[in-house]
C-alpha cells in the first residue's frame, strides 16, 4: 500500500524537512535525498531569495508541501487570499499531495499561529470535512490532514481523537498525514494507549508519516521537534508500517537543528523498520 | 486576543469579569497532573513565546536602540493591540510604525531614532521577499514624452528619509546577530558593549536611503536629496516632467541637471528599479 490516491500514487521514500540552515549544504553538495518537505507558508511570498532557493531545489529534488495555517478546523470560512497563494505555489512545486493540520488557529480574522486542538464533535467534523473538500476542489491536488499533538481536551468532545480523525477523513474523502510522534505526545498528555490510535484509523488513507523528537517536562510532553526520535516513537512507527505498508516518511527537525548529515541519518533510521516489514511480508 | 496576556501567564479574570480558572474549567478537561487552567496556560505561553520570538528576530536594530527589556515591553504592547491578522508571521510588523507614531511613550526619549529604525527594518522585510516585476531597460525611455509619462518603481523598493545614519548601524547589528546563532551565550556581554558603542556613535544626520533587492540580496543605497525627491515623485504618481522639475528645485541641484538625471536613470535602470511606463 505504498502508493494510494491520497499521495497521488507516488512512492517517495524517506525525506526530511527543508530548513534554512541546510540551504548552502544542499545547494552546494547536492546530497542524495528521496524528497524534501517544505513549509508552504515560507514560500507563499512574491519574490526574493526564498523562491530562488526553492526553484534551485526543485531542479534537483522532489518536493511536497506541508502547511501550517489553512486551519481546516476554524469555524470561519477558508481564507481565499491564502488559498490563491497556496495554489500558485502548488503550480510551482507540482507537489503530488498537500498536507496541513487537523486543527484550528484563527478566529474573527485573527491568527494564533498555533495548531490548536479541536473539540471532537460530529458538528466540528462536518464543518472541517466540508472545508477540506472546498480546499481540495480549489487547489486541485490531493489533501492529507495531520493529527496534531495536544495539551488540552474539551468537555464537549463526543469521541476519541482517532475516531474524530477517521470521521473527518471519511467525510472529506481525504488522506491522513499520520504523525506518530504526535500520537505519542498526546497519548502521554491525555493518558490513552497510542496503539489503540494506530489500530483504529483507516490505514488505507495514510498518505504520509511524520516522525520527530519532543521534550519531556515534569507534567507534560511538548512537541518541540528539537531532538532525535525516541525508541517508543520508533516502535509506534513500526506498528503503523505494519498496518499501512511502506509509506512516504518524513523527519521533522525544526529547532536546535544539527548538521544536514545528522538530520538525514536520523531520518534514514526509518529504513530499518521498513526493511523489517518487507522481510516479514516476503516470509508471509 | 483576550484572554491571553504576555506577562506571567494568563489573566486572572476574563473580559466578562469571571475568574479564568472557572472559565477554563468550563470547557477544558483537567487530567491527573494539570488543572484545566494549567493546560490552557501551555497554549498561552506558546502563543507569546512564538510571537515575541518572531518580533525579536524582525527588529534587531530597534532592540539595540531600546535594550532588550524595553523592547519586550513595547513588543507586548504592540502585539496586544495588533494581534496577527495574516496567515504568515512575516506580516507581524504591518501596523508597527503606525503604532509607534500613535504611542511614542514606548520609545521615548528615542522617539525619532526608534521610528527611523522601525521604518528601516520594515523596509528590509519588504525588500527581502516583495515582488520583483520585469524591469525596464534604459532604452525604454527613448522618445517618450516626459510630460505624459509616469514611472512605476519596483514593489521591493522603499524610499526612506531618515534622521540618523542608521544604515551602517543596522548592518553591524545584523552581522552581530548572524554570529549570535553560531556563538555561545558567553558572548552576550561583549554584544551588549558593542551595541552601546554603536549607539553612542550614531550621528544625527539627514539620510536619504533606498532599500531594495538586487540579485536576491537586500541593499541600502544612499541617495542625494535630488535623487530622493525625483524617485519619491515617481512613487507619488507624478509625470516624469514634474518629477524632474521637483528635483531641479532642490538646493543641491547642479547646473548640468539634465546630464545628472540621465546618469541617475542609467544607474537605477541597471539596478532594475523601474518596472513600468504608464
Amino acid at each position: 500500500m505504498p502508493a494510494n490516491a491520497f499521495n497521488a500514487y507516488t512512492d517517495l521514500g524517506i525525506g526530511i524537512g527543508l530548513r534554512v540552515p541546510h540551504y548552502n549544504h544542499i545547494l552546494s553538495e547536492k546530497p542524495t535525498v528521496d524528497w524534501f518537505e517544505i513549509i508552504s507558508e515560507n514560500f507563499m511570498v512574491d519574490g526574493g531569495r526564498p523562491l530562488k532557493v526553492l526553484d534551485q531545489i526543485l531542479e534537483q529534488y522532489r518536493v511536497v508541501q506541508h502547511g501550517v495555517s489553512t486551519y481546516f478546523g476554524s469555524a470561519e470560512a477558508l481564507n481565499r487570499e491564502h488559498l490563491k497563494r497556496l495554489k500558485r505555489l502548488v503550480k510551482r512545486t507540482k507537489t503530488p499531495w498537500l498536507s496541513d493540520h487537523l486543527c484550528w488557529g484563527s478566529v474573527d480574522g485573527r491568527y494564533t499561529h498555533d495548531l490548536l486542538p479541536m473539540p471532537y464533535t460530529f458538528a466540528a467534523a462536518r464543518v472541517t470535512a466540508r472545508k477540506i473538500r472546498e480546499a481540495r476542489d480549489f487547489l486541485e491536488v490531493p489533501i492529507a490532514v495531520e493529527n496534531v499533538s495536544s495539551y488540552a481536551e474539551f468537555h464537549v468532545s463526543e469521541m476519541t481523537e482517532w475516531e474524530f480523525l477517521s470521521e473527518v477523513v471519511e467525510r472529506a474523502d481525504c488522506g491522513i498525514l499520520l504523525d506518530v510522534n504526535n500520537i505519542y505526545v498526546s497519548s502521554r498528555n491525555h493518558n490513552f494507549n497510542p496503539f489503540d490510535y494506530l489500530d483504529n484509523i483507516p490505514a488505507e488513507r495514510v498518505a504520509q508519516f511524520h516522525i520527530a523528537g519532543h521534550t519531556k517536562y515534569q507534567k507534560y510532553i511538548l512537541d518541540t521537534h528539537d531532538h532525535p526520535v525516541i525508541d517508543p516513537v520508533w516502535k509506534l512507527y513500526e506498528h503503523a508500517i505494519r498496518r499501512t505498508g511502506r509509506t512516504a516518511t518524513l523527519l521533522e527537525w525544526d529547532a536546535r537543528i544539527p548538521s544536514f548529515d545528522e538530520v538525514h541519518r536520523e531520518a534514514l533510521k526509518a529504513n530499518r523498520f521498513i526493511e523489517n516489514f518487507n522481510s516479514h511480508e516476503i516470509a508471509a | 486576543m483576550l484572554p491571553l496576556a504576555p506577562h506571567g501567564g494568563m489573566r486572572a479574570t476574563s473580559p466578562a469579569g469571571r475568574p479564568m480558572k472557572a472559565v477554563a474549567a468550563d470547557f477544558i478537561k483537567p487530567n491527573d497532573r494539570l488543572t484545566s487552567f494549567e493546560r490552557l496556560e501551555i497554549y498561552n505561553r506558546q502563543y507569546w513565546f512564538r510571537l515575541k520570538d518572531c518580533f525579536y528576530d524582525d527588529y534587531p536594530g530597534l532592540r539595540a536602540v531600546l535594550g532588550d527589556r524595553r523592547f519586550e515591553r513595547m513588543a507586548c504592547a504592540y502585539l496586544e493591540e495588533h494581534p496577527s491578522q495574516s496567515f504568515t508571521l512575516r506580516n507581524l510588523g504591518l501596523r508597527f510604525i503606525k503604532f509607534l507614531e500613535s504611542e511614542p511613550r514606548w520609545v521615548e526619549p528615542y522617539t525619532q531614532l526608534a521610528l527611523d529604525m522601525a521604518r528601516l527594518e520594515w523596509a528590509h522585510i519588504e525588500a527581502f521577499d516583495n515582488e520583483a516585476k520585469p524591469s525596464l531597460k534604459i532604452n525604454s525611455f527613448i522618445g517618450v514624452n516626459p510630460a505624459r509619462i509616469r514611472l512605476e518603481l519596483q514593489p521591493h523598493l522603499t524610499l526612506l528619509h531618515l534622521n540618523y545614519e542608521l544604515d551602517e548601524f543596522l548592518i553591524e547589528i545584523k552581522r552581530d546577530e548572524g554570529l549570535r546563532h553560531e556563538a555561545s551565550n558567553a558572548l552576550e556581554e561583549r554584544r551588549a558593549r558593542l551595541r552601546r558603542r554603536l549607539k553612542r556613535h550614531l550621528r544625527h544626520k539627514i539620510l536619504f536611503l533606498a532599500v531594495h533587492r538586487f540579485q536576491n540580496t537586500v541593499y541600502y543605497k544612499r541617495l542625494e536629496a535630488g535623487q530622493f525627491i525625483l524617485l519619491s515623485a515617481f512613487q507619488a504618481n507624478a509625470t516624469m516632467a514634474d518629477a524632474c522639475n521637483a528635483a531641479a528645485d532642490t538646493g543641491d541641484a547642479r547646473s548640468d541637471l539634465g546630464g545628472q538625471i540621465k546618469s541617475w536613470f542609467q544607474t537605477w535602470a541597471s539596478l532594475g528599479w523601474f518596472c513600468r511606463l504608464k
